[in-house]
């Protein structure tokens, strides 16, 4: 019975998953893309809990914290590439 | 046996209200007309649904094994804390390369803010 529940989880999950793709490949600005593929972010790290519970194990948690880090540095990097066209500015000398 | 099962109810009742968070926010995702309006959604939305399954897994592996789990607590702390910043810049980067708000919009409070250096 909670293991059907948490397959019911995945399952919504992996709708949302779905309606977030749809954004990203309809989007019509670049902002909305990116903001797309940081909720698909989101939504893995869920399903990377569920799934963990699911299989009962403590294995998956290192990749909760991963996925984290790298889909907030990515999409930080995504935003200023947009808002300055650089991502590593350069100094300036004098 | 009795205590596993109130176990797996509270567990499932955080996993429900994190899951339903989620798929509202894919919801508002997909319906919503603007790129703002699509941020507002999916940032505090989403936000408060991973926090919600997050903390489900880790009193699942506290009741269940009698494990603590620091890596998920980390995760709690740090999904709440980066998402408004993700959410805060992208909406920044989007203002400023000038995508335009909603047709029903009434007001725009930035635009004689920031009209004097507009690209």
């Amino acid at each position: 019975m909670f293991n059907l529940f948490l397959m019911g989880c995945l399952f919504f999950l992996t709708l949302s998953i779905m309606a977030a793709l749809y954004r990203v490949i309809k989007g019509p600005s670049m902002p909305d893309r990116v903001m797309a593929l940081d909720n698909i972010g989101v939504n893995l790290i869920a399903g990377v809990a569920i799934l963990s519970i699911l299989l009962r194990t403590h294995a998956f948690l290192d990749i909760i914290l991963l996925i984290g880090i790298l889909s907030f540095v990515g999409t930080i990097a995504f935003a200023r590439f947009i808002e300055r066209g650089v991502v590593i500015e350069r100094k300036h000398i004098q | 046996m009795s205590e596993n099962i109130y176990s797996e109810i509270i567990v499932a009742i955080f996993l429900l209200i994190g899951t339903i968070f989620s798929f509202l926010s894919a919801i508002g995702l997909i319906r919503l007309p603007d790129v703002y309006t699509r941020a507002h959604a999916v940032s505090k939305s989403a936000s408060l649904g991973v926090l919600c399954t997050l903390f489900g897994a880790f009193l699942f592996f506290l009741i269940a094994d009698g494990y603590f789990s620091i890596r998920l607590i980390l995760g709690i702390f740090f999904v709440f804390l980066t998402s408004p910043v993700v959410a805060h810049l992208l909406n920044r980067a989007a203002y400023r390369s000038n995508v335009e708000l909603a047709k029903e919009s009434v007001q725009d409070d930035l635009k004689e803010f920031l009209g004097g250096n507009e690209k």
